[in-house]
């Protein structure tokens, strides 16, 4: 359970780090937090020539709160970092609320939100929330930054948008204006574990009931599945019985989850449905959520 | 392939020169022979590496010893040594029977410890998500969610 031999290399600044990967050719890899990189190293599932560590750029281990109220989080913020920070909790609360379904805090203090991101698990809680949070993803290259949004980063399993020479920079998420309540749920074996699938919710709340409505499964697919079908029905309902019925029977059939050892595509479609209701329900039980 | 390392390791400053690939936990065990620290699954599931860095818990396994250069590391052998918090975990461990063969104990120990300084208590909720990310295959675990109650004072103690 070691790593292969590979050259270490500390980046000094991002131009440095990018530098670094243009010059390994494909044959290096960015190293933030480590905890899902480290595993396919001691596994050696992965074998790169070089690690390029962006852990001590100055100012990648930002969280902070930009123009017009947006979140920023930089390639080496801590999920533990985002999980604490006070205005993550107030203006975008399900980032929180999917964090405590990664791993265990003691990964989570050393795991970054950029880095899960990057990483693409089909499996994780955190790209199916920065889809249903419409988040832009800050890509650093040799000739500067672009921006990425959500539903183009994530192309297929463990793969995104990202060249062999570049990486990501920061994650921006821009609380939606007006009345809306979040809600994470998964299922997953035990606590902890990567979800079976999982659902990232949300509602806009309206005096008539759901406004729009945002919905992401991960562990669904390749990539984070967005359940446009079930968006529909749900949008201007009341969001009861009789909507979920209908939204859930758009979610089945929209999805095209795998079969593994996890559970079976028909298992994956059932459990979205029922995670749909568990979100409908914690929804109804608190209309005072976050206003921007 | 290998290059300098210079760490404080329960309140020493230490010099390394290891491989690039060397593991935090390697370095502690191999190179510094504080064995206390334990390699389990070598992925970070089980939890029995479990480390401070920066006074905050981490898989020694999931960390590379480059990455510790210019940082505070402790270990289980620094525990007991300088307060009553640590001591009070111990103490509450032992006297609640939360170890058997004791190879998970120090990653439960890593992880407990700054939960037990902070003077918070906890419900047993909590305990137990305190616990949740940490695997011990005798106990059963009541114990370590007991040793954890008492020793964060959020129960009561039967007097002996």
């Amino acid at each position: 359970m070691k790593p292969a031999a590979f050259e270490y290399v500390r980046a000094e600044s991002a131009e440095h780090a990018v530098a670094e990967l243009a010059r390994w050719d494909g044959d290096a890899t960015v190293l933030a937090g480590g905890q899902s990189l480290l595993p396919l190293l001691n596994m050696r599932l992965a074998v790169p020539g070089a690690l390029v560590d962006i852990g001590r750029i100055p100012g990648f281990g930002r969280v902070a709160v930009g123009d017009g109220g947006t979140i920023e989080i930089g390639a080496a913020a801590t999920q533990a970092a985002v999980e604490d920070d006070v205005e993550v909790a107030a203006r975008v609360p399900l980032l929180r609320a999917a964090l405590g379904h990664v791993a265990h805090r003691e990964i989570r203090n050393a795991g970054t939100v950029c880095g899960s991101l990057a990483h693409a698990d089909p499996s994780a809680e955190l790209p199916a929330v920065a889809v249903t949070l419409d988040a832009e993803f800050v890509v650093r290259g040799a000739d500067g930054t672009r921006t990425v949004p959500a539903d183009a980063f994530f192309t297929s399993f463990f793969t995104t948008c990202l060249e062999e020479d570049e990486l990501l920079e920061q994650v921006r998420i821009r609380p939606p204006s007006g009345r809306w309540f979040g809600a994470f749920e998964e299922i997953a074996v035990r606590r902890g574990d990567f979800a079976v699938v999982g659902l990232a919710a949300m509602f806009e709340m309206t005096d008539d009931g759901l406004g729009q409505v945002r919905l992401t499964a991960c562990g669904a697919g390749p990539v984070p599945q967005r359940l446009r079908a079930a968006e529909v029905v749900l949008t201007g309902s009341d969001g009861g019985p009789e909507a979920l019925r209908e939204a859930a029977d758009a979610a089945r059939g929209e999805l095209d989850p795998p079969n593994d050892l996890h559970g079976s595509a028909d298992y994956r479609r059932a459990q979205v449905a029922v995670l749909l209701g568990r979100a409908l329900d914690a929804s109804g039980g608190d209309r005072t959520r976050t206003e921007v | 392939m290998d290059g300098p390392v210079v760490t404080t390791v329960n309140g020493v400053e230490r010099a390394c020169h290891v491989d690039d690939r060397t593991l935090l936990c390697d370095l502690l065990r191999d190179e510094l022979r504080l064995t206390g620290t334990k390699i389990g699954c070598g992925h970070g599931a089980c939890g029995s590496c479990t480390v401070h860095v920066d006074g905050v818990p981490v898989r020694s396994c999931l960390t590379l010893a480059a990455q510790v250069d210019g940082r505070e590391v402790e270990t289980v052998e620094s525990l007991g040594t300088d307060g009553q918090a640590s001591h009070r975990l111990q103490e509450a461990f032992h006297r609640n029977h939360a170890l058997q063969c004791g190879f998970c104990t120090p990653g439960f120990l890593m992880t407990l410890s700054p939960l037990v300084a902070s003077g918070r208590t906890l419900t047993e909720d909590e305990a137990r998500e305190a616990v949740s990310g940490n695997l011990c295959r005798c106990t059963g675990y009541e114990a370590i969610v007991d040793a954890l109650l008492e020793a964060t004072g959020s129960v009561e103690v039967a007097g002996d």
